[in-house]
């Protein structure tokens, strides 16, 4: 069985995605709502962190530092400016669907393990993701003009 | 002198018992006999009353209501009687001003123009029209709106484009759409004639709407008075009048709203069939308010258990409601969801669309709405929805030019974004119209050193010398209410007209003169390669404007300039199903939310995140309005050992905005002369503190300092009016917006002025 390759995966990624939304919130705190957003989100992506705890516990995860690596693929240094607030958006996008990918496994495990308690987690968070993504989406439809079109 | 009652020591005047239809009153006050009146209306509150200017020699003289009139049948507030001596000024900017070499020069209009155009040309050459932005007002008429909608939209092509009505309005605008589908009030001020209940919330009304406050105070001195229920942080006059007034703390009318909710549904008074039939969603508003026990809004929220029963049991068992609603909500955390919980506990009554029945979801200033229907702000024109390939076909048409043209792949940029652009150096040419954002904008610091950028070329179209035109390149005098023709409506719908009066001073110009210049100028043309703006005066810039509006919730096209000069103002919708206008909205329970006619298509109230149009469509309400609900969230910024209090800001009876008119009325002027810190007498006392003392009000952002007032407030929170700038007082620094946060709710974009926090300490005056 690869639960724990999965757990390990999703913990990691969730772990990375709210370090991550942190980061953005401090560099970007010029932008109207950068800041306040990205505090939001990443307390949904540490509450996630709270709820799959018994469930690590319970499987055991294998030790993975792939969301770490894509993590810092994905980042570069701080940036600043327009198009730096765009490419952190688009970063943050992909690390979220990497969380969101992690949930749709896990929750077609949860079935055939008829392991309900795993099965409504995933549920519940990849609600939240999926909010966390479409906001990103909102966000990065916004700034995208304005950064490759307009701005020096 | 001829005064019929002194509004200043008795601000609503004499109580006429209103049973059910509420009696004329003429106020006047004129300071010589007018030779003639003209019609018009008042610009010095969203109210809208009806009124007539007195005119002699050339000059205004005076001012009279007008008693045929729905809105206010004949009465005037303190400001409308006082307000209008400002026209007539010494210091009314009279020509063009250029900045050269630091300093702002007279000049002609057509060195003012010519740069203008050239610098719009430039800039659009090099960076495309994304790089001009414009801010406008509240204050501005509906024809001028409208031709700076299509100038911006269809001839230069920027989303770039949003009004000062983002600072006071927008969450009526979003709350509106969010849960009914499109903008658009469902009720009427003659609700208050008959409602058998009345519910303000963050809505002090005695002190920003005193004619429609009068309105109550009649109905509360007649036969079957309503019950009032207030919730604000401050004993306001109107909390004084309330059978129960909830005082939350700062930045909780969630928990409040939601605990009310809670205690409606369990209690049953609810009906089932209305909310099974025309809403949806509210499986998920029980699951959440039933969160909200009273035991846990006290704890939140600091009401009493006994109290939001007794707020709960009126508003759950009263036959018909009126509720209202503004700055207390729509400038404080989660700004939509709150205000949206007041349009769900309509919903879920059934309280909607019948007489006694309105949701106020108020505006702040006499012209907001107009901006919010005509596209000048962050919306297109006649509520049409940016994201539905259809209404921007509709509206190519209708200018005749390329949909591609119309900036709508993502949402107009709203004003703080605009502001932020502007920063960063992408937008260039910011042109701002009838607004003084430099007093009026969240953490003046920062806007001012926006307005002094080298690489920013800023243009103040305004009719004195304010903080904001103080820092343009070019200034362009404008004409004011009293001396051009145009049309406004409030926030009952009520459209009216109002006559040019006098002549302008020197060489003003009315705003849609030089928008119209401007357009010529710039030569834009349609797609035919007729000129883009076929229009030459007010009247027909109206009719165009119906046009637009044909078919919509806001449909104009039963009314004309003649029609309007006739006597009282007319509610939109006016067509040929209503030519006299309508007075409610959804009489038949169908909404606005159909996937092809509504404005928007709704948002994730915590974060702003847009529903996609294939969402939306899987999920079409048709017709059903939405029951959106919303779990509470903390403010971002929470009072700590260093900055121990919260700060809330607000307004004072006697001015308006930056009181760029009414601190020019001596008798408004000497009634509220400066700016004060109001702190309760707990906190008084801690900090040893006694009524006039000079006190030191400083936040993470900024520093001010005023003299202290004692009394009417919940310990640890204190109130600054936000009236107060620099023109008329530059040696203090006063201006309670030096204080606030740049942060914004997530829906409707609207600044959060109501809440930061602040150390005090008493200095020497």
């Amino acid at each position: 069985m690869h639960i724990g390759n999965y757990l390990a995966l999703i913990h990691g990624s969730e772990q990375q995605l709210a370090d991550a939304l942190d980061t953005i919130a401090a560099h970007h705190g010029d932008e109207p709502d950068i800041l306040q957003t990205c505090q939001l989100l990443a307390c949904w992506s540490r509450q996630h962190l709270e709820l799959l705890k018994p469930i690590v516990d319970r499987y055991s995860e294998d030790k993975n530092d792939e969301p770490e690596r894509l993590s810092s693929t994905l980042f570069d240094e701080p940036r600043n400016g327009s198009l730096a607030l765009l490419r952190d958006l688009h970063d943050l996008w992909l690390l979220a669907h990497e969380v969101q990918l992690c949930w749709t496994v896990l929750i077609q495990a949860a079935q055939a393990l008829r392991d309900r308690e795993l099965l409504a987690t995933c549920q519940q968070c990849s609600v939240d993701t999926k909010r966390q993504i479409s906001w990103l989406m909102t966000r990065i439809k916004q700034a995208a003009p304005q950064a490759l079109v307009v701005a020096a | 002198m001829h005064e019929t009652r002194d509004s200043i020591t008795d601000i609503w005047g004499d109580r006429a018992p209103n049973n059910g239809e509420w009696q004329e009153r003429i106020d006047e006050r004129t300071i010589e006999p007018p030779e003639h009146w003209v019609q018009s209306a008042c610009v010095l509150c969203s109210n809208g009353c009806g009124m007539d200017i007195g005119v002699k020699d050339g000059k205004i003289v005076g001012v009279r209501g007008r008693g045929i009139d729905r809105v206010n049948r004949g009465r005037l507030g303190p400001k409308g009687l006082h307000g209008w001596i400002a026209n007539h000024s010494p210091d009314r900017l009279t020509t063009p001003l250029i900045r050269r070499n630091g300093r702002l020069e007279a000049a002609s209009w057509d060195e003012a123009m010519d740069l203008i155009v050239e610098r719009s040309q430039t800039i659009q050459q090099q960076r495309t029209a994304g790089a001009i932005g414009f801010y406008t007002s509240g204050q501005l008429f509906l024809e001028e709106y409208y031709t700076l909608g299509v100038i911006g939209k269809a001839g230069l092509g920027t989303p770039h484009m949003d009004g000062n009505t983002r600072l006071c309005t927008a969450t009526a605008a979003a709350a509106l759409k969010a849960t009914f589908g499109s903008d658009g009030q469902p009720g009427s001020y003659t609700d208050l004639d008959t409602t058998a209940a009345i519910l303000h919330i963050g809505h002090n009304i005695a002190s920003q709407q005193t004619v429609l406050w009068a309105r109550i105070l009649d109905r509360l001195a007649g036969k079957n008075p309503p019950k009032l229920v207030v919730i604000d942080p401050r004993q306001t006059y109107t909390a004084k009048e309330a059978d129960v007034h909830l005082a939350p703390k700062v930045g909780t009318n969630i928990p409040v709203m939601n605990g009310l909710l809670n205690l409606i549904i369990q209690a049953g008074h609810i009906n089932p069939e209305y909310i099974a039939a025309h809403t949806v969603g509210f499986e998920t508003l029980t699951a959440t308010v039933s969160q909200w026990t009273p035991e846990r809004v006290e704890q939140v929220a600091n009401v009493p258990v006994r109290d939001l029963q007794a707020a709960a049991e009126i508003l759950g068992t009263a036959r018909s409601l009126v509720s209202t609603v503004l700055q207390g909500v729509y400038q404080s955390m989660q700004a939509t969801a709150a205000a949206c919980q007041v349009n769900n506990l309509h919903l879920i009554r059934g309280l909607i669309g019948t007489p006694g029945n309105g949701i106020m979801q108020m505006n702040g200033q006499p012209t907001a709405q107009n901006t919010r229907e005509s596209g000048a702000d962050g919306d297109l024109p006649a509520f049409r929805n940016w994201d539905n390939p259809d209404h921007i076909a509709d509206l190519a048409r209708l200018w005749n030019v390329d949909p591609m043209v119309i900036p709508h792949w993502s949402p107009p940029t709203h004003s703080m974004q605009i502001w932020r652009y502007a920063e960063q150096g992408s937008i260039e040419l910011l042109w701002i119209s009838g607004t003084n954002p430099a007093v009026s904008l969240p953490e003046l610091s920062r806007a001012r050193k926006i307005l002094q950028k080298e690489d920013l070329f800023v243009i103040v179209q305004d009719a004195f010398m304010t903080e904001t035109a103080e820092l343009a390149d070019v200034v362009l005098p404008a004409a004011i209410w009293g001396e051009k023709t145009g049309c406004f409506t409030n926030v009952d719908r009520t459209v009216h007209i109002s006559h040019q009066a006098i002549d302008p001073p020197g060489e003003a110009r009315a705003d849609l003169d030089i928008f119209l210049d401007y357009a010529r100028r710039m030569d834009f043309r349609d797609r035919d390669g007729a000129p883009l703006i076929k229009w030459h005066n007010s009247e027909q810039a109206f009719e165009a404007w119906k046009e637009c509006t044909r078919g919509r919730p806001c449909d104009y096209t039963g009314m004309s300039y003649a029609k309007l000069s006739q006597g009282s103002g007319i509610q939109w919708p006016c067509n040929e199903k209503y030519p006299d206008g309508a007075s409610h909205l959804y009489t038949d329970s169908h909404f606005n939310t159909d996937y092809d006619y509504c404005e928007t298509y709704g948002h994730d109230l915590d974060t702003g995140a847009a529903t996609t149009p294939e969402e939306y469509r899987a999920d079409d309400p048709k017709g059903k309005a939405f029951l959106k609900a919303a779990d509470y969230l903390r403010p971002y910024e929470e009072p700590d050992a260093e900055y121990p209090l919260w700060l809330t800001t607000g307004r004072v009876v006697y001015h308006f905005h930056t009181r760029t008119k009414t601190g020019r009325s001596p008798e408004l002027n000497r009634a509220a002369p400066d700016a004060f810190i109001q702190i309760s007498e707990p906190d008084a006392t801690q900090y040893g503190i006694a009524a006039g003392d000079s006190i030191a009000v400083t936040s993470r952002r900024g520093k001010i300092i005023v003299p202290a007032r004692i009394g009417d407030i919940i310990p640890g929170v204190v109130f600054i009016p936000f009236h107060y700038g620099y023109w008329d007082n530059g040696n203090r620094t006063r201006a309670a917006n030096e204080l606030t946060l740049t942060e914004w709710d997530p829906i409707s974009k609207q600044p959060h002025f109501k809440y930061a926090a602040v150390k005090i300490n008493k200095v020497e005056a």
